[in-house]
């Protein structure tokens, strides 16, 4: 499963993508899960979200591993 | 009356004669536009540039859903919209909106609206740099 990192997603996790073994990762909540696990300074952003094939997406989303996956910190465009 | 919608994201500089000329149309008799331009200080802070970074097929995609939605909600006509990503330099603009319409209100308030929501959903990323270092706006935890 490979993940894009944006903004401070890319700081914290020093690359512009994630590659993550997809069998402990089932939907976007056990996603943000693992990352804060793996990252913790995620904690601090709770607002952050996941981008499913460049959409943004719930919690209980379902993810197989073949989508376009993002990590999307709090946007400040404009 | 075919409504026409422009929406780019770039490196290179924007130029409001751009959107202007884009959303000018014979039938309207009001164009409203939004310049976002970097500014020196935040906060009393002192700032060097600005740099956006975009997750840009993303941010076409949510761009167009708000342009979709101002289409639906205001009566405007033609709607332009540029961000700029990369390094961007003091006075520089950050994004510019053009939109026009037969009278003035919807033109108004479609502008207003489209920069609202482009703040709260769009996927791009603004760093701060200051004289003594750098960070990602809204990123502070």
């Amino acid at each position: 499963m490979k993940v894009f990192c944006f903004g401070m997603a890319k700081d914290i996790t020093g690359l512009s993508t994630l590659d993550l073994d997809n069998e402990s990762v089932s939907t976007v909540e056990e996603l943000k899960n693992y990352l804060i696990a793996a990252y913790p300074e995620f904690e601090k952003y709770k607002s952050f979200m996941i981008a499913v094939n460049q959409s943004y997406a719930n919690n209980d989303l379902v993810l197989n591993g073949t989508e376009e996956i993002a990590i999307i910190p709090p946007v400040s465009g404009g | 009356m075919d409504r026409k919608l422009d929406i780019q994201i770039k490196s290179d500089p924007l130029s409001v004669t751009n959107n202007y000329n884009f959303v000018l149309d014979e039938n309207c008799g009001g164009i409203d536009m939004f310049i976002g331009t970097v500014r020196k200080w935040n906060k009393g802070q002192e700032i060097t540039h600005l740099e956006f970074e975009a997750y840009e097929p993303m941010a076409i995609k949510e761009l167009n859903k708000i342009a979709t939605a101002a289409f639906e909600k205001f009566s405007v006509q033609n709607i332009s919209i540029h961000h700029r990503v990369g390094k961007v330099e003091l006075k520089e603009e950050a994004v510019i909106i053009a939109v026009s319409s037969i009278h003035r209100k919807a033109s108004f308030e479609a502008c207003h609206y489209i920069i609202d929501e482009l703040k709260k959903h769009v996927p791009i990323w603004k760093k701060e740099f200051l004289l003594d270092g750098s960070y990602w706006v809204n990123s502070r935890p």
